[in-house]
């Protein structure tokens, strides 16, 4: 375990926990996406699926494999039976969908009621033949993306602990290679397995798009490392093997419960490292990884220029401006070492939730930028309070704003720059390859408000009275 | 429990929360866990609101479940009047509330004290009510809250307006296209010499509300919202209300006489017939349109409408009786008010549904294959899956209905926008279908490699025949698969052989 101490320099502040952001539920929105064979319920009321059914706009229309299964007065008061009702349920699933798996998404009012899910998902599963995966991500606990950790800590259970031995073949090593080149020539997997270093078996975990995950397998591929497998794969039916010793590393930074229960029940080893947002990040996290197992680490000097000059036009936006994050979906902090890196300043990072162990490299890089760059240290703060941000952003004028919708037109109406946050949860932003999206989207309200400056609407909203 | 997948009406907190941030200077409070304050986000996008949205959370942690609010609630709402002064707040039960069961009402009463703003807590029942249930009744247990406290401090004031006057209650936020219905409201007033004395909620000060009993009456335009209340002022002051939603040529001259009758029940002395008579045959171009040769065309054509009570109800009286249009099935997911649906519109369809389950109105409609669809965004996207063409004419609605330009559903103007919906959706239909009888320039699905793919191919005489047969929605994909069959397999005609070959091979 890499249980640094956070740096002492960086200020940490807790504010009353008043803001605004997405139920932890919205990663089925996602997840489901990514894990094709899978049927996500969500057991919860009315309120759980108008905030689905709005936040996920068209995707609604689209068939998903996601539905609620909405509790009743009669739920509530234990008129009817759980195990009963969930079972009607989860076999009309399995009739018109036949999923690999039901993930079992508990909400608030199921952790009120203290409907044991956890205890009756076992006895369903033998019953009706599905796996069933049950994760609390419910606003009670955790905001936003938080919701896919709780997911992903839940699946880490039902990783195999053993790799499977193809009958007829049976090779002692690399069992799990030639499960990912299954359908292969076998010559074919032998010429690729020289282009690696032998290093143990790494798994990195957090749910990416697949081209993104592609991409950066193939980063790592470049160094001789070999990525064994990903939590979440494309299927559940896929999921990486899982042996005590493996190593793991969490490409995004709110994993830290998929991060602890891979170390304390799989006893995994972490690589606590920087995520790999923004070019700076993805070279420290190729780093940390190499530096692990041993392995000198190749070309990445050229290849970090070389992304940092494409990126020039971006930058020359931003430099020596100001950026403010009201925080929300827990990027926040490598976000901001970026656009540090990138020349900007930010006078305050808010964060729902910051696990100093889980970043603790991520928080030293951000120092470490921090003073290279020369601007100051953000103050950063943790469950922030809405409204007193708002007043501090007015007494800052930070030239850029990043926030939730509930904010966004409101500030823009008084002559303020945002970016809609949820945005970078959405987009691909990891890898070198992807750091001119993240710019992409931090530089349009400049962009586009560069090219309105002329016509003088900047304020759109009368002088509020003061009182 | 329940398996769903969409809903049409939302949680009952929406309904409050749209109520409270309608008016002006009142704040409301929800006792919810994070996250639940999603209704910031559906209000700053949807109607791309400029201001702040008036609703913050006291927000329900694991602290919370172990030991209670305590002092949070209170202290919030104390900290919410220091802040922005509002005139009310209204504390708002969420469903993770409802079963905490605690004394909200103890921590309204406790926070009264210290605060300027009244507050009163949202008496709603989450399990019970939805959004437009829970609406309908905020709203009335605001107006009671204020013509009480006025009563009591023998604030109300005496009689009547000089001239004619009215309230219109039950414009909301977030409601479908409540602004513009506003607007032509008031407009519609303006001609017919009525004074606008209160609207309620949008834009109201509370403490304007115990002016309302000085209206000579009430309308109430939607089903929706605000029959309670109009009830309640009924009762407490004789006030008479229209409840007939201005929608459509006939309605909106029914509404008009009903106002004619009670203004001269009270001792006014209209007469509205040559203005309804004027606007209908000259000013309106609705009237005119039903008689012109492109609405004849839309005789008898099949039509299936879905919503909400007031706008599914209206809808189906102009198609039927204001265009000639066969409304085969009208619906509504007002469960609780389905007796009142089913009274509206029993005379103008076929049938009647009544569900607020998306699966039963999708299988209606592929039962029915309509020429068009009048319903929802759910039922425009069956409609997109069926390539049936749809107007969307109530909530639930995206950004898209939430238009800038001016486009009410009530009054004249109304009547005009309507008339162009319903002609729109139409002749896209029949365009559609003229395009595939004809297999005109269809390039839906690029059949080979160039865009122009010619004619090289030919449709004998009982192919085609046989392909007129199939339904018409449907048709433009089996002619696509058969064809692309044809060319893969080197067939230069096609025949009934052919035609069949390809159905069995794709399925066609």
């Amino acid at each position: 375990m890499t249980a640094i101490e956070a740096p002492q320099a960086l200020e940490f502040e807790c504010e009353t926990g008043n803001y605004h952001t997405f139920c932890p539920i919205s990663c089925v929105a996602w997840l489901y996406q990514k894990i094709e064979d899978s049927f996500f319920l969500v057991i919860g009321t009315k309120t759980c699926g108008y905030f689905l059914q709005n936040a996920m706009g068209v995707m609604i229309f689209a068939e998903p494999r996601y539905a609620m299964a909405e509790l009743e007065e009669g739920d509530i008061s234990a008129q009817l039976n759980d195990y009963e009702e969930l079972k009607r349920l989860c076999v009309q699933i399995k009739r018109d969908r036949n999923p690999s798996v039901i993930v079992w998404i508990g909400t608030c009012t199921t952790e009120i009621i203290k409907m044991d899910l956890e205890g009756l998902a076992p006895r369903l599963e033998a019953e009706i033949g599905i796996p069933i995966v049950t994760a609390r991500a419910n606003g009670l606990d955790y905001a936003f993306t938080q919701g896919e950790d709780t997911v992903l800590a839940a699946m880490v259970h039902k990783c195999p602990s053993q790799a499977p031995v193809k009958e007829g073949e049976k090779e002692e090593r690399n069992a799990i290679s030639k499960l990912l080149n299954f359908g292969r020539k076998k010559e074919d997997v032998a010429a690729e397995e020289s282009e690696y270093v032998d290093h143990p078996p790494l798994v990195l975990f957090g749910s990416m798009p697949d081209p993104v995950v592609t991409n950066l397998t193939l980063e790592l591929k470049k160094q001789g490392i070999k990525v064994s497998g990903w939590l979440p794969a494309k299927r559940y039916t896929e999921l990486p093997v899982l042996e005590e010793g493996y190593y793991v590393s969490g490409v995004n930074p709110f994993l830290s419960r998929t991060a602890t229960t891979l170390m304390r029940r799989r006893k995994c080893k972490l690589i606590g490292s920087p995520f790999p947002i923004g070019p700076d990040g993805t070279r420290a996290w190729i780093e940390k990884i190499c530096s692990v197992f041993g392995i000198e680490p190749k070309g990445l000097d050229e290849r970090e220029a070389q992304i940092w000059a494409s990126l020039e036009d971006y930058i020359k936006l931003i430099r020596g401006k100001s950026v403010f994050f009201m925080g929300d979906n827990l990027l926040e902090i490598s976000l901001a070492r970026f656009l540090i890196r990138c020349g900007m300043s930010c006078p305050e990072i808010g964060i729902p939730y910051m696990d100093k162990r889980y970043q603790a490299a991520e928080l030293s890089l951000l120092e470490k930028t921090c003073q290279e760059m020369g601007v100051p240290n953000p103050r950063i703060i943790e469950k922030p309070d809405n409204y007193n941000q708002i007043q501090r952003i007015y007494e800052l004028k930070p030239d850029l704003v990043i926030t939730g919708m509930a904010h966004a037109n409101p500030l823009e109406a008084r002559g303020i720059n945002t970016k809609w946050s949820v945005e970078f949860t959405f987009a691909q932003i990891h890898g070198f390859t992807n750091a001119r999206d993240i710019l992409e989207l931090a530089t349009r309200p400049l962009r586009r408000n560069s090219s309105l400056k002329d016509l003088g609407w900047d304020k759109l909203v009368k002088e509020e009275a003061k009182v | 429990m329940k398996l769903a997948y969409w809903m049409y009406a939302g949680p009952a907190h929406i309904g409050t929360l749209r109520v409270a941030s309608s008016f002006k200077n009142v704040h409301a409070i929800m006792h919810a866990p994070l996250g639940d304050d999603y209704f910031n986000v559906m209000r700053s996008m949807l109607e791309r609101e400029r201001n702040y949205t008036p609703v913050t959370a006291s927000i329900v942690d694991r602290n919370v479940l172990a030991r209670g609010s305590q002092e949070k609630v209170v202290d919030n709402i104390t900290r919410k009047d220091k802040e922005e002064h509002p005139d009310l707040i209204v504390l708002t039960p969420t469903c993770t509330s409802s079963i905490l069961q605690e004394d909200l009402k103890n921590f309204v009463e406790r926070a009264q004290i210290e605060a300027k703003a009244d507050v009163i807590l949202a008496d709603v029942n989450h399990y019970r009510a939805n959004e437009l249930q829970a609406a309908d009744r905020t709203l009335d247990q605001i107006v009671q809250y204020y013509i009480e406290k006025a009563r009591k401090k023998g604030e109300l004031p005496e009689g009547k307006t000089e001239k004619p006057s009215v309230n219109i209650i039950g414009i909301s936020t977030l409601g479908f296209h409540n602004h513009h219905d506003c607007t032509e409201l008031k407009r519609l007033m303006a001609d017919l010499g009525i004074e606008v004395n209160e609207v309620i909620p949008e834009g109201a000060s509370v403490n304007n509300l115990k002016n309302l009993p000085r209206a000579w009456f009430n309308l109430v335009p939607y089903r929706e919202i605000g029959m309670i209340s109009a009830r309640y002022l009924e009762e407490q002051f004789g006030m008479p209300f229209v409840d007939i939603t201005p929608m459509g040529v006939v309605e909106t001259a029914r509404c008009i006489r009903k106002m004619q009758q009670i203004i001269n029940a009270q001792g006014g002395n209209v007469d509205y017939e040559e203005f309804i008579q004027n606007q209908t045959l000259y000013v309106s171009q609705a009237a005119w349109f039903s008689r012109s040769i492109d609405c004849q065309n839309l005789t008898g054509k099949k039509a299936v409408v879905f919503g909400d009570n007031t706008h599914a109800a209206a809808m189906t009286k102009i198609l039927a009786r204001e265009m000639g249009i066969h409304v085969v099935l009208a619906g509504t997911y007002c469960k609780y008010d389905a007796d009142w649906f089913r009274e509206q519109v029993s005379e103008y369809c076929d049938e009647v549904l009544i569900s607020d389950d998306n699966g039963a109105i999708g299988d209606a409609i592929a039962r029915i294959e309509p020429s068009a669809i009048f319903g929802t965004q759910m039922e425009r996207h069956v409609g997109k899956r069926l390539d049936i063409p749809c107007g969307v004419i109530a909530a639930p609605i995206h950004i898209q209905n939430f238009p800038l330009g001016y486009k009410p559903f009530m009054g004249y103007e109304g009547t005009n926008q309507l008339a162009d919906l319903v002609y729109n959706s139409f002749t896209l239909g029949m365009e559609d279908h003229l395009l595939e009888i004809f297999g005109g320039h269809d390039t839906k699905e690029v059949i080979t490699k160039g865009i122009s793919a010619g004619s090289d191919l030919g449709w004998n005489k009982e192919a085609q025949g046989e392909l007129n047969k199939v339904p018409g929605f449907v048709r433009g994909k089996v002619k696509r698969n058969t064809e692309k069959f044809a060319r893969e397999r080197g067939f230069s005609e096609i025949t009934l052989e052919v035609m069949y070959a390809a159905k069995e091979s794709v399925g066609a």
